[in-house]
């Protein structure tokens, strides 16, 4: 098998008549963490959906460790262990937090479910003071810290992440950033995750691509676009360094 | 905050001043609004002429009423409902007491023994009406809803069509009895069976509908199972409906057949009597009651269960978890539809008779304002919600007192549905998530000890 875990090839998305996918080419290798940053309606969100297959692609392909999965329902990619943590957040409201993480362990109905709550505890000692709590009523971190907890109950492969830092403040990023990182490094994980906050975002990720009105416009390592004079003026001019 | 220097006695004598000012502008509006109306009453004499009555004793009561009324109100009512209020917010979450903790237990205990108390404190006639009209009643009620709440509570899927599914378990029972002779025992599972079938018709093509669409197309299938009965007469004998269906038996040990030679009375030697019909029947809703909760409670803990309740929350976040939400929503049409089917079978034995008349689409409505009632989901606050809407409304047959304050003409069923209507009004004022707004969680990490129940409250709102 390559070392290829996901290629999405010349895929264009439809909402309707209204195209929010062009052509849009995108891979990313085992162990890697890539990143997608691009302006608001772009079309990242959209490519993440049709990555899972709601909406699905129109034309073109999306091969998922050399399957295609192009025109597979919704939850059965999940089950090809692609887990999500998708825009808005999207937990269980009435459901407490620990409820929520058994959500995530549906797969493989809880068989591994106490080792793993126990390790996502870890990672967000937050989610561990609060798994009595209805997700509803968390703030937006700990709901942000939910949902990416519930996506990695799955035992992900692949960990799609569409904009973990948005609405929060700079030290919790820091804290999920550092999360990520730290996953990746430990264990392996393949994150594919769009983020506004292009800089943080371009730093930790092996690899980034730029897309622009649904389609990407430039691809590189990490620090080649943090160099690149075009994606600073757009992207990260006025930001931090 | 001006007047922040007041003594609290000035401030008492405030409020009772302002009540009495408020109490006497109440009568006067009150006054003023029903001179024409109570005051003075136009009616015809013997002569067919055309007199004014005066009523003035009627409307001083009317005044007083609302004068004293607004005192009260502004006087105690009030202040002691701010106090409540603000002992609650400032109190610690108490922990239950024994009755409230061990509220199912109790409810229990008191149903099983119900009937025999009932007998013996009206002897076995007189105990006819409270164990039938009363006990059995709301039971059915309270096992509709509970199968209803499946769908609705749980999978959050807006069935207006549920008594579909009563009447299909109905109508399965009593032709498959009058046509093939088969027990109450064989066709009781194959009513379940039938209604669940019928939930998976039905779940099939609404499977892409949510809320107000879902809801209209459950409705539509409601009217046409019931059209279908009233049209369809070669079978169903239309709106004559089917009569002299068989009684159910004690596992066809003991039967309730006057002329067999197992009759209960007669093995036993006790007198002839319809109650000990009316005594096992009530014991027999009551396990199924007990079964539909037990089956419920079991099913919440389960993958299914769990899937139902992340469907009610969000339905894409489900498919991303690898929920198969077409078999997660049939599944749930197909269990709620199956405990329709148990009680409508139970209902064909309880009647001895069924029409299409039972099947309307009122008695959807009522079974879904139990649910929502009781606060969805919850299966005491679901038992609560029947007992007092069905007891109620069958108390008000009992309300003959009534005709003494309005005149011998008035029939207080005829208001069932008015009082229907306002009690739910002022519960939903009262407590808008019904009367157990807040959901159990099915799951608890075993060592619970950082978190205070305090977070586990949901927010009104
Ligand atoms: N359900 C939908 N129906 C119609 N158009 C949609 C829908 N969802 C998204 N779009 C459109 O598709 C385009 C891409 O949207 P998308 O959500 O992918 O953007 P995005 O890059 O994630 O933006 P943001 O950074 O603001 O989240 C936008 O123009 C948007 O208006
Ligand atoms: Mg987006």
């Amino acid at each position: 098998m390559s070392d290829n875990l996901l290629h999405v090839k010349d895929v264009e998305t439809y909402y309707g008549n209204i195209r929010a996918l062009g052509g849009v080419e995108v891979e990313v290798k085992r162990g890697e963490i890539v990143c997608m940053i691009g302006a608001n309606g772009a079309g990242k969100s959209t490519l993440m959906m049709t990555i899972c297959g709601s909406p699905q692609a129109r034309t073109g392909s999306v091969t998922f460790e050399g399957q295609d999965i192009t025109r597979m329902p919704t939850h059965e990619i999940a089950r090809l262990r692609i887990a999500q943590s998708p825009e808005g957040r999207r937990i269980f409201p009435r459901m407490t937090v620990y409820e929520n993480l058994q959500m995530g362990a549906s797969l493989d109905n809880l068989k591994y479910f106490n080792e793993d709550v126990e390790k996502i505890f870890t990672l967000f000692p937050r989610l561990k003071e609060r798994q009595s709590q209805r997700g509803g009523t968390l703030s937006g971190g700990e709901q942000q810290m939910l949902s990416i907890g519930r996506a990695l109950m799955a035992r992900p492969k692949l960990l799609l992440l569409d904009e973990p830092s948005l609405g929060l403040a700079p030290l919790i990023v820091k804290g999920i950033f550092a999360a990520i990182k730290k996953l990746n490094e430990e264990e392996g994980l393949t994150v594919f995750l769009v983020e506004q906050n292009a800089f943080a975002a371009l730093k930790l990720s092996h690899r980034g691509y730029v897309m622009v009105n649904g389609k990407v416009t430039m691809s590189g390592s990490g620090r080649e676009l943090l160099a690149n004079p075009e994606v600073r003026a757009a992207y990260l001019e006025g930001g931090h360094h | 905050m001006a007047n922040m220097t007041n003594t609290p006695e000035s401030a008492g004598s405030n409020l009772m001043a302002r009540a009495l000012r408020e109490g006497f502008y109440a009568g006067l509006v009150a006054l003023g609004l029903f001179v024409l109306f109570v005051g003075l009453k136009t009616d015809q004499n013997i002569l067919n002429e055309l007199i004014l009555v005066q009523r003035w004793g009627l409307l001083a009561i009317f005044v007083v009423i609302a004068a004293v009324g607004r005192f009260l109100s502004v006087a105690f009512i009030r202040p002691y409902l701010a106090e409540r209020k603000a002992e609650k917010a400032a109190a610690p979450v108490k922990d239950a007491n024994f009755f409230v903790r061990n509220f199912s237990m109790i409810a229990i205990a008191v149903l099983i023994v119900y009937p025999p108390i009932m007998v013996g404190l009206f002897g076995f006639q007189g105990s006819l009406k409270w164990v039938d009209n009363f006990g059995i009643q709301i039971l059915i009620y309270v096992m509709l809803a509970w199968g209803l709440n499946i769908v609705v509570g749980l999978a959050g899927l807006l069935d207006l069509g549920y008594v579909a599914f009563y009447a299909v378990g109905a109508y399965s029972y009593a032709l498959l009895s009058s046509h093939f002779g088969l027990s109450f025992w064989i066709l009781l599972p194959m009513a379940g069976i039938f209604a669940a079938l019928w939930g998976v018709i039905l779940g099939f093509p609404v499977l892409r509908l949510k809320g107000d669409y879902l809801a209209i197309v459950t409705l539509a299938f409601g009217e046409i199972i019931r059209l279908v009965l009233i049209n369809w007469t070669a079978v169903t004998k239309g709106t004559f409906g089917i009569s002299g269906i068989a009684k159910a038996s004690v596992f066809g040990i003991w039967s309730f057949d006057v002329s067999a030679t197992n009759n209960f009375a007669k093995v036993f030697g006790l007198p002839m009597s319809s109650s000990y019909y009316k005594i096992f029947l009530f014991y027999l809703i009551l396990a199924l009651c007990l079964l539909t909760a037990f089956v419920t409670i079991r099913l919440r803990r389960m993958p299914i269960g769990r899937a139902w309740e992340a469907l009610r929350e969000d339905e894409i976040a489900c498919r991303s978890l690898g929920i198969n939400t077409v078999t997660t929503k049939l599944t749930a049409f197909a269990t709620g539809a199956m405990f329709g089917g148990f009680a409508g079978s139970f209902f064909a034995v309880r009647q001895g008779f069924v029409s299409p008349e039972s099947f309307v689409f009122l008695e959807s409505a009522i079974i879904l304002a139990i649910v929502v009632l009781g606060g969805m989901g919850s299966l005491i606050g679901i038992a609560i919600a029947a007992t007092l809407m069905i007891g109620g409304t069958e108390l008000l047959r009992e309300m003959e007192f009534l005709k003494h304050i309005f005149g011998p003409d008035f029939t207080p069923e005829l208001y069932r549905m008015l009082i229907f209507g306002l009690a739910m009004i002022i519960v939903m004022v009262w407590k808008p998530r019904g009367f157990v707004g807040s959901r159990e969680p099915t799951a608890f990490l075993r060592e619970r000890k950082s978190v205070s129940g305090s977070f586990t409250k949901e927010g009104h709102g």
